[in-house]
């Protein structure tokens, strides 16, 4: 267990390791120039050289993430909530978050970014967008998988509403929310990138993507891949934050968090 | 306190098209222990849902008290066949949740579960999550839950069946003790003879769908009953009685 465990560590660590160490070496060997391949330690001195600019624009992309990911987790939440309660607001309001869902966030990213006056308020929007729905579809999907003998029990014992939805529904959807945070949590970096490479790259409120539109304009290839690896950094780090969650909250009782 | 039970002439249809219970009437005192007996598939549990008002009968009536079942005048506990704990709270929160919602404060609806737990032998336990408890002691759990809040009516359904017989025979005698403490209205529903006559003052036998009512048998045995009782030949007496019963209806529902 507890070899397994620390396996469950070490593996993926050593994996990366390895793809970095054999990339350095082909590029090293092969002679390829940075400006088709950069090396992996070429990548690391570009960030550390240009770390003042690049962190201000991760700064700004873990902003826009965040905060997106926030408005999806309310507003996914509140409308499961509110849909669960209520089957007339689900069949009204249902088909509009699915057509939200479907269209592709670069088609309606210029549009948005027409309407609204803040870029940032339109990057909000734009992550947001792509990010709510998963917590939205699985919120609704845990609030009706609730036992239907604890159900039962609850309307005998002469439950309110608001006791139903804290004592069971609540704590039966937890577990399908916490899976769609951890899709939506990935698809709100997604959307904070993809909404900043289709507003463009222009003002100094900016974050990664415009990073990378920059190096790419002036074909700087290592400065790319050194915004590149902050984003997947950003992904991993989101990724095991739910794990986290994941853990404190169902580690206790849920199949999926034992053994 | 305790609370009569009167089904008079109730018919129920699903909306399926199926008839599971077709003219049953019969009157259950207040503080009586009765066994509802059957075949699997006769329509016990929807019995048990039409007392709890949970299910409306298409036709007829259910009373407590003189006041229909769906008013749900009486307070009532249920004990399902699965033990329908909460698997995200602890054996003491699920044991609290009646008090909890009839508006306890999380301190005295926990004080009064743990007392309950202790009246099961279930006290040390009580930090721990269902998944962590054997079968025995998640149906011990439920039994608590159930009885916490006072009921006047306890409805059963079949709450022992997936447990193994020495657990079932020690659980029997666990829930008449408890019952005896407050003595509410009781409706336990079983496909066991054994049981049946064991826990029970009468039996009510039902037939093969749609159900209807082919036996009403007062038991004739000591209170409190003892486990010594199950190998005494009034006992087994009793049990040849239900028996033929039960297989005297089948036989007519299948000749019919």
């Amino acid at each position: 267990m507890t070899v397994a465990r620390r396996a469950s560590t070490w593996v993926p660590l050593a994996a990366g390791l390895g793809l970095l160490v054999t990339w350095e070496a082909i590029v090293r060997l092969r002679g390829i120039p940075p400006f088709i391949l950069p090396a992996p330690s070429v990548v690391l001195k570009t960030l550390w050289d240009n770390l003042d600019s690049l962190f201000v624009s991760w700064l700004f992309t873990i902003k826009i993430t965040f905060g997106a990911l926030a408005l999806a987790l309310a507003g996914g939440v509140l409308l499961a909530c509110a849909f669960a309660l209520s089957r007339p607001l689900e069949l009204a309001l249902f088909p509009f978050a699915i057509a939200l869902q479907v269209t592709p966030i670069v088609a309606i990213a210029p549009l948005i970014l027409i309407y609204v006056d803040s870029t940032t308020a339109s990057l909000l929007i734009c992550a947001f967008i792509v990010a709510f729905f998963p917590i939205l579809s699985n919120t609704l999907i845990g609030l009706r998988a609730a036992d239907p003998n604890l159900q039962d029990l609850l309307t005998l014992y002469g439950a309110t509403r608001w006791q139903r939805l804290r004592w069971l529904l609540v704590p039966s959807a937890l577990p399908y929310l916490i899976a769609g945070l951890k899709i939506s949590g990935g698809l709100a970096l997604i959307g904070a990138v993809v909404a900043e490479f289709a507003a463009g790259a222009a003002g100094r409120e900016t974050g990664l993507a415009s990073r990378i539109l920059e190096a790419s304009f002036r074909t700087e290839i290592p400065k790319m891949y050194a915004a590149l690896t902050l984003v997947v950094l950003t992904g991993v780090a989101i990724y095991l934050l739910t794990r986290v969650l994941s853990r404190a909250l169902l580690g206790r009782w849920h199949p999926s968090e034992q053994g | 306190m305790s609370t009569a039970i009167e089904l008079i002439a109730v018919d129920k249809r699903f909306e399926s098209g199926v008839t599971a219970l077709k003219g049953l009437s019969t009157t259950i005192w207040p503080g009586q222990f009765v066994a509802l007996l059957g075949p699997s598939g006769c329509g016990k549990s929807t019995v048990l849902r039409l007392i709890a008002g949970l299910e409306q009968p298409t036709s007829g009536e259910v009373r407590l008290n003189g006041v229909p079942a769906s008013k749900r005048a009486a307070p009532m506990s249920y004990v399902f066949q699965e033990p329908t704990l909460m698997p995200w709270a602890s054996v003491l929160d699920n044991v609290a949740l009646p008090l909890r919602i009839a508006g306890a404060s999380r301190s005295a609806a926990r004080a009064a579960a743990l007392e309950a737990l202790e009246d099961v032998g279930l006290a040390e336990r009580a930090s721990a999550y269902p998944a962590e408890l054997s079968g025995g002691m998640k149906m011990r759990c439920s039994i608590a839950r159930a009885l916490i809040s006072r009921p006047a009516v306890l409805l059963l359904d079949e709450p022992f069946a997936a447990l193994d017989e020495m657990t079932r025979h020690r659980l029997n005698d666990e829930l008449l003790a408890q019952w005896g403490a407050r003595s509410p209205t009781a409706v336990f529903v079983t496909h066991s003879v054994y049981e049946a006559v064991y826990l029970s003052q009468r039996v009510l036998v039902l037939g093969e769908r749609p159900g209807r009512m082919i036996a009403d048998l007062p038991i004739a045995l000591p209170a409190p009953r003892a486990a010594s009782l199950r190998l005494e030949e009034s006992f087994l007496e009793q049990c040849r009685r239900v028996s033929h019963a039960l297989e005297g209806g089948i036989a007519a529902g299948v000749l019919a």
